[in-house]
C-alpha cells in the first residue's frame, strides 16, 4: 500500500477545496439559505406539519441530502476530469499506484468535502427552525455512507465524461431530477398512489427517508430497506469502478 | 555493461487497429543516455508509454532492473520517472505543492530539502508559490522535469524535451542531462532532431514505423555509415561533369562552380588522389577543397530508405 500516495492525492484535493472556499462552502450554504425562504417560509407556511413534525424543520434532512448529493459527485467528477482534461492524469497512470489508492484519495477527500457541506448546512438550517436528531448515530452512518456511495459515483462519472457537457449531463438530467422526485421537500404519502409506486424506484427516496427518520423517526420506508439500498449502491459503484479500472477504461489504451 | 531496462518483442496495436510497435526489442545500459531518433508517428512516445505504464503493450514483456511492468510495476515504476511530451500540467496548483503532489504519489516521504535543491537548480525556485498556468512554456518544461525527478528516479523518460524549445534553452536541457547522468541516472530521450541525438547521446536507436531498425554506439553509427563528400571548388563554372571525371559519378552543385564527390573514409583507397589528378588533367582549375561528415540525419534517410 503507497501511503504518501494516498496522503498526497487527498491533500491535494482538500487543498482545492479550501483555496476555493467561497466557491466550495459558502454557495452551497446561500442556495440552502434560499430554499429555507422559498419553502420553508414562504411555502411552508402554508402547510400544516408532517407527521407532527413543522415543514420548515421536515425539509431540512432533505435540503441537507441535496446539498451533499450535488457536491458529492460536483467534487469527485472534477477532481478527476480535470486531470484527464489537461493531460496531467499521465502521472497519476505512471505511477507506483493501484485503484485502491486512487479511489481513497479522490473519492475520500471528495466525501470528506461534502461530509463538511453537510455539517455546515445542519448548522445554518439550525439558525431557521427547531432542529432534533433522534438517532445521531444513524444520522452521522447515513450522511458518510451518501457522502461515500456519490463521491464514488461522482468518480465513476468523471471517468466516463470525455468533455464538460458529459461531465454535467448526468447530475443535470438524472441526479437532480431524481433528489427533487425523492420526497425531499415532501413525504410521498401527499402524492397520488400511482406516483407513490413510481416514486419506489427512485433510490433517492431511500437516502432521503432514512436520513430524516434519523432525525425525526418518520420514513416513507424502512429504515432498514434505506440502509440496505444505500449499501446496495456503495457496492454497485465499487463493483463499477473496480471493472473501470481492471480495464483501463477510458485511462489506458 | 549492465542492463537497466530489458524491452523484449513488445509490440503495440491500438484499438483503432493501427499497428504503432512491431516486435521491438531493446536492451538499455545503466547510466547511459539513450536517444530514440525518429520522424513524428514512428512510435517513440508509444514505446515510452508501455514502459512507463500508461500504454498497455499487445505483446511482449519489459523489464526494469530484472522486474517485470506489469507484474512488479510498483518496483519498477517508482523507479522511473517521465517527462512527457506535452505540456501536461494543471492549471491551478503552485509548482511547490505539485512537486510535492509528485514525490508523494510515487511512494517517497517529504523531502522539501532535497525538493528545494531540485527547484534551485532548475531556476525554478523563485517561482515556487506561483500556480503554473502563469508559468511560460519553458518554464513548464522545466516543472515536468522537476516533478519526474521529484521521487529520485534511476530511469529517466524524457519525450521530445526539446521540441518548440529554443536555442538557449535546448543547451540548458542537454547540460541538465549530462548533470543527470553523471550522478547515475539513465536516461532516454526520443528526439526528431538529429543534432540532439548527435549531440548528447551515447547510442542512438533508431525507429521508423514501429520498427527500431537499429541500435548502435553514436560513434559507431557514424563509422560505420557515416559517408564523407569531397567538395572541389572550381575558379570557373561548368555545365556539366566532364566525360573524363565520369569514373567518380560526381555531382555538380553551387551554380556549376562546384564538384561533389562521396566516399566512405572508412575504406583503405578513397579515390581521392585520383580524382584530384584527374580533375587537374582535365584542366580544370582548382580554388578551393573541402570535406565534409554526413550528419546524423542523411545516415538517417539513407537507413530507412534502404530499410524500408
Ligand atoms: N491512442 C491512439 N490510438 C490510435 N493510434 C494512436 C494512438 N496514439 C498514437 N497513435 C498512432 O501511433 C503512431 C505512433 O504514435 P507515437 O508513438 O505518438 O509516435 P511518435 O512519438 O514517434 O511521434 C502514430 O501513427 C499515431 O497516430
Ligand atoms: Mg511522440
Amino acid at each position: 500500500m503507497n501511503i504518501y500516495a494516498i496522503r498526497v492525492i487527498y491533500k491535494y484535493e482538500m487543498r482545492r477545496a479550501f483555496e476555493t472556499a467561497l466557491q466550495s462552502f459558502a454557495s452551497p450554504v446561500l442556495s440552502t439559505a434560499l430554499y429555507f425562504v422559498v419553502f420553508g417560509s414562504a411555502i411552508g407556511s402554508r402547510i400544516a406539519s408532517v407527521g407532527g413534525v413543522s415543514y420548515g424543520s421536515f425539509i431540512v434532512p432533505g435540503l441537507v441530502m441535496l446539498a451533499v448529493l450535488t457536491q458529492s459527485l460536483a467534487n469527485a467528477s472534477f477532481g478527476i476530469f480535470f486531470p484527464k482534461f489537461t493531460g496531467a492524469i499521465y502521472e497519476l497512470l505512471s505511477a507506483p499506484v493501484s485503484f485502491v489508492e486512487v479511489l481513497i484519495g479522490y473519492v475520500g477527500a471528495a466525501a470528506t468535502k461534502s461530509f463538511l457541506i453537510g455539517l455546515i448546512i445542519l448548522a445554518t438550517a439550525g439558525f431557521f427552525v427547531p432542529l432534533h436528531v433522534a438517532h445521531p448515530v444513524w444520522m452521522f452512518g447515513f450522511l458518510i455512507l451518501t457522502c461515500l456511495s456519490f463521491s464514488l459515483f461522482g468518480f465513476i462519472i468523471g471517468l466516463w465524461a470525455t468533455n464538460f457537457e458529459k461531465l454535467q449531463l448526468i447530475p443535470l438530467l438524472v441526479i437532480t431530477p431524481l433528489v427533487f422526485l425523492g420526497g425531499t421537500f415532501y413525504s410521498i404519502n401527499m402524492l397520488p398512489p400511482l406516483w407513490q409506486t413510481v416514486t419506489r424506484f427512485n433510490p433517492v427516496l431511500y437516502l432521503v427517508s432514512g436520513f430524516r427518520w434519523s432525525f425525526y423517526e418518520i420514513a416513507d420506508v424502512s429504515v432498514a430497506l434505506s440502509l440496505a439500498m444505500v449499501v446496495l449502491f456503495l457496492t454497485a459503484c465499487l463493483a463499477l469502478v473496480w471493472w473501470m479500472f481492471k480495464t483501463g477504461y477510458r485511462l489506458k489504451q | 555493461m549492465q542492463t537497466i531496462v530489458s524491452i523484449s518483442n513488445v509490440s503495440k496495436t491500438y484499438a483503432s487497429g493501427y499497428q504503432a510497435l512491431k516486435d521491438v526489442s531493446l536492451d538499455i545500459r545503466r547510466g547511459e543516455i539513450l536517444a530514440l531518433l525518429g520522424p513524428n508517428g514512428a512510435g517513440k512516445t508509444t514505446l515510452i508509454s508501455i514502459i512507463c505504464g500508461i500504454v498497455n503493450a499487445s505483446a511482449g514483456t519489459v523489464r526494469v532492473d530484472g522486474h517485470d511492468i506489469v507484474a512488479d510495476y510498483r518496483i519498477t515504476r517508482s523507479r522511473i520517472g517521465l517527462v512527457p511530451q506535452e505540456l501536461s500540467l494543471g492549471a491551478f496548483e503552485k509548482v511547490w505543492h505539485s512537486l510535492c503532489f509528485s514525490r508523494g504519489l510515487f511512494g517517497r516521504e517529504p523531502n522539501p530539502a532535497y525538493l528545494e535543491q531540485l527547484l534551485k537548480d532548475l531556476s525554478l525556485w523563485e517561482k515556487r508559490y506561483s500556480p503554473l498556468m502563469a508559468l511560460s512554456g519553458g518554464m513548464k518544461r522545466r516543472v515536468l522535469i522537476a516533478k519526474a525527478l521529484a521521487h529520485e528516479p534511476t530511469v529517466l523518460f524524457l519525450d521530445e524535451p526539446t521540441a518548440g524549445v529554443d536555442v538557449e534553452l535546448r543547451k540548458d536541457m542537454w547540460a541538465l542531462v549530462r548533470r543527470l547522468r553523471a550522478s547515475g541516472v539513465t536516461i532516454i530521450l526520443t528526439t526528431h532532431y538529429i543534432e540532439e541525438a548527435e549531440a548528447i547521446a551515447d547510442r542512438v536507436g533508431v525507429i521508423h514505423q514501429g520498427k527500431l531498425l537499429l541500435v548502435d554506439d553514436k560513434e559507431a553509427l557514424m563509422h560505420k555509415l557515416g559517408k564523407r563528400q569531397l567538395v572541389v571548388e572550381l575558379e570557373a563554372p561548368l555545365s556539366a561533369v566532364p566525360e573524363a571525371l565520369g569514373a567518380w559519378s560526381l555531382e555538380l552543385a553551387g551554380n556549376g562552380t562546384r564538384l561533389v564527390y562521396t566516399y566512405d573514409p572508412h575504406k583503405a583507397h578513397t579515390g581521392i588522389h585520383e580524382l584530384l589528378q584527374a580533375v587537374r588533367d582535365a584542366g580544370l582549375v582548382i580554388k578551393d577543397v573541402n570535406t565534409i561528415k554526413t550528419s546524423l540525419e542523411e545516415i538517417f534517410v539513407n537507413l530507412v530508405s534502404v530499410k524500408s
